[in-house]
């Protein structure tokens, strides 16, 4: 939910970064946080368990600039991906002002890739969101990968509304702030639009 | 569609600092964060330090959604209050409706008189949360929101900022 702040003039908005696990949602923020001044980015907050899977979520709030004299600071969150993980993954939707879906575009999880948006769906929808009407963005991840799907094809599969489609290498960061630009920028029109 | 934005106007904004400044004094608190139940930090008051109030705000909204999910699980509606205290420095939260009342609190004050102080206070926070909230409805109708008119390219150099 968007929260916008007159005395401090501040607008706060939430993302969250949806996707199958081991598909590079945590990695994603990694790269943001990596490569973002310290000034225009808090500290990432990372709910990992002993073995680096994210257990409840990864947090990183980063400020954009400033537009109308309004700073905007993006909150953004990871969900954990793996599937056991469903009431953690419900909550953090919680709130959303825009979603990344990051898909695994290795030919194996393309069966993962599919159960995590049915999942995403229906978990939006139990806060009374439509993945429909939501600001959206499809990041293909993985791009350099051997045994991919082509993106035609994974475009095909998975590409909901006419959403913006990002080819990404998260670990190396390509795409990654193309597909941060493509959410916030449909969150800003949003906020027009209400 | 997502839910309406949250306006907090200044006079509201400093209705609210000056209820966390008293709560603050009267619990003996280091520190009062106001949160609303998404993880957004709406007001705080105290001795901030070195704290990351932001990651604070999250971390609380979190940790308030997980109990909320463990309480259904049970048959409970939620747990209104959740206490941690460590060696040192003890976090009390207390859960009023939409918006979470944090209290950071050491050896200067105790347990009980933070519960006491928070749950004095909740009706007057409650309100005028309340009073936010329908002003942030009327307001997103309000075609003089700053945002009503921004531009594409307001936003495009948005990015170019960085």
């Amino acid at each position: 939910m968007t929260f916008i702040n007159y005395a401090s003039r501040e607008i706060n908005c939430k993302i969250v970064y949806y996707g199958p696990g081991l598909c590079g949602k945590t990695t994603n923020l990694q790269h943001i946080y990596d490569s973002t001044a310290p000034q225009a980015r808090g500290k990432l907050i990372s709910l990992a368990t002993d073995t680096d899977r994210t257990l409840f979520f990864d947090f990183m709030p980063l400020e954009l600039g400033t537009v109308r004299g309004f700073k905007t600071r993006f909150h953004l969150y990871t969900v954990p991906g793996q599937v056991f993980y469903e009431a953690s993954r419900k909550l953090i939707l919680k709130g959303v002002d825009g979603v990344v879906f990051v898909a695994d575009s290795q030919e194996e999880r393309m069966d993962a890739n599919i159960e995590s948006l049915y999942n995403l769906e229906d978990n939006l929808r139990c806060h009374g969101y439509d993945l429909m009407k939501i600001p959206y963005v499809l990041q293909l991840n993985k791009r350099d990968l051997p045994n991919i799907i082509t993106t035609e094809a994974i475009t095909a599969e998975l590409q909901k509304k006419g959403e913006p489609v990002v080819e990404a290498v998260a670990s190396t960061g390509v795409g990654v702030f193309d597909t941060l630009k493509a959410v916030a920028k449909q969150v800003l029109t949003e906020l027009r639009k209400s | 569609m997502v839910d309406s934005p949250i306006l907090l106007r200044e006079q509201r904004y400093h209705q609210i600092k000056a209820l966390l400044a008293r709560l603050r004094l009267d619990a003996a608190a280091r520190l009062v964060v106001l949160v609303e139940k998404d993880g957004q930090q709406i007001a705080v008051h105290g001795e901030l330090g070195e704290l990351d109030t932001t990651s604070l705000a999250s971390l609380v909204a979190g940790n308030v959604a997980a109990t909320g999910g463990m309480a259904k699980l049970i048959g409970e509606k939620e747990f209104p209050t959740l206490s941690h205290e460590g060696d040192r420095e003890s976090i009390h939260i207390s859960v009023i409706g939409r918006i979470l009342l944090v209290v950071v609190f050491d050896e200067r004050s105790s347990l009980g008189l933070v519960k006491l102080r928070s749950k004095q206070i909740s009706q007057e926070l409650s309100a005028t949360f309340a009073e936010i909230e329908r002003e942030s409805r009327a307001g997103a109708a309000d075609s003089a929101l700053p945002f009503g008119e921004i531009t594409d390219e307001e936003i495009d150099s948005l990015f170019s900022q960085g």
